[in-house]
């Protein structure tokens, strides 16, 4: 269950990958769309966090591009409505995520990234 | 019993096998509810606010279930696979992770409002080979230095955990503490074997006053219902002179004589009206 909100804050974490290490990009996804409850306040009290470029560029890798380029000022239903199903009902099924910095590989399977780092790549 | 956590490394010990009968035991459930509910209390996170959680070692999503009832949107990281399965199974909310918390975070600084972690800390005081970043006081700094740039500030992370010695808690506390968590070891009925429950709350930022540690729950075992849980023992019933009734009645001994009958034993007694009466001391 990779959904975009914790792609969001995922940065790679082997020894030594510390610019650069963020977005980590898709690769062979599986994409699979669940429904899930609206919940209006917790999204306003989330946008803080979100990483916009971020966020919109990894929704377009997984084919969706219902998200505008710049963050829009005012927050209203609509574009929550979009917010949520892009960041919440997106599930990644089957795939790989790279760390554009040092190329290390996480694979997805059944939806659980694998996050095990080798012994040489600890921190 | 000695405790899982020497046994064998948590990846091992929670195999299928052991996943499925951690999850489906009632017992288990009840209490990881409990402590989770405590957990929650402990991290005082302000009401109405939909907050975005981390579970460290959800396992198969047993206080993950408590959040997702609570509102909480969360997401958690375990290292045994097969928990993860059971999980999956269970259809939990939250984003699951493969991460070995000994090995740190990856998440962006600021992420979370929370952390809760129920039982785990225990399984970091093992060294699984003698490789420098095995040792358990590295896993435990690079844990809670990445775990503390990955929680918002001012927040709270709430571990609950079994130290085996005082030492233990003392070597958590320090690293913890150098990490630049705040705050301290919370004790649940320290008095009481069965119910004494070690909670480790660490703050994230002052907030401007030093946070106060909060009290642990003191006294008996006074839990929900003031009875001890899982007692089936039958209770002998008292007449009303206050005297035990005799559980070795006529009914009892007629249906013992007729299973001996059935059994096909030599010499059983004849049933009659005597039978199960109590012999006068004046014949």
């Amino acid at each position: 269950m990779v959904r975009l909100i914790t792609h969001n804050l995922l940065a790679c974490h082997v020894k030594g990958c510390t610019s650069n290490n963020f977005p980590l990009e898709f690769k062979d996804v599986q994409v699979v769309v669940r429904q899930s409850e609206f919940n209006p306040d917790f999204l306003r009290g989330f946008i803080a966090k979100i990483e916009w470029t971020a966020l919109v560029g990894a929704a377009r890798e997984l084919g969706d591009t219902s998200l505008p380029e710049m963050q829009p000022e005012t927050l209203d239903d609509d574009f929550l409505h979009t917010l949520h199903h892009v960041l919440l009902e997106i599930h990644v099924e089957e795939g790989v995520m790279i760390c554009p910095n040092c190329k290390h590989n996480y694979p997805i399977s059944s939806g659980i990234p694998n996050m095990l780092l080798a012994e040489h790549e600890i921190g | 019993m000695s405790r899982p956590e020497l046994v064998a490394p948590p990846e091992i010990y929670y195999g299928d096998i052991e996943a499925k009968k951690y999850t489906t035991n009632t017992r288990n459930q009840q209490i990881q509810a409990d402590m989770t509910y405590r957990a929650l209390e402990l991290l005082n996170l302000p009401p109405d606010e939909p907050a975005y959680l981390l579970d460290i070692g959800c396992g198969s999503g047993l206080s993950g279930e408590i959040l997702d009832e609570e509102g909480y949107v969360w997401a958690g990281v375990d290292i045994a696979p097969s928990m993860l399965e059971v999980a999956l199974e269970r259809e939990v909310e939250g984003d699951l992770f493969l991460q070995d918390i000994g090995q740190g975070f990856g998440f962006r600084p600021g992420s979370f409002d929370g952390a809760i972690s129920i039982s785990v800390l225990q399984w970091l005081l093992n060294a699984e080979t003698s490789h420098p970043t095995s040792s358990p006081p590295h896993r435990l700094t690079r844990f809670f230095t990445t775990l503390h740039s990955s929680l918002r500030n001012p927040s709270r992370a709430v571990f609950q955990f079994y130290p085996s010695s005082d030492d233990q808690i003392q070597l958590i506390t320090s690293i913890a503490q150098k990490a630049g968590f705040g705050g301290g070891i919370v004790v649940d009925y320290p008095n009481s074997k069965k119910a004494r429950k070690v909670f480790l709350c660490l703050y994230v930022g002052g907030g401007g006053g030093a946070q106060q540690l909060p009290q642990g729950l003191d006294g008996e075992e006074v839990e929900d219902d003031g009875k001890a849980r899982f007692e089936r023992r039958r209770a002998r019933e008292k007449t009303k002179s206050g005297k035990r009734k005799n559980l070795k009645d006529r009914d009892w001994i007629l249906q013992k004589k007729e299973l001996y009958r059935k059994r096909g034993k030599e010499g059983v007694p004849k049933d009659s009206k005597f039978t199960g009466r109590k012999r006068r001391p004046v014949f």
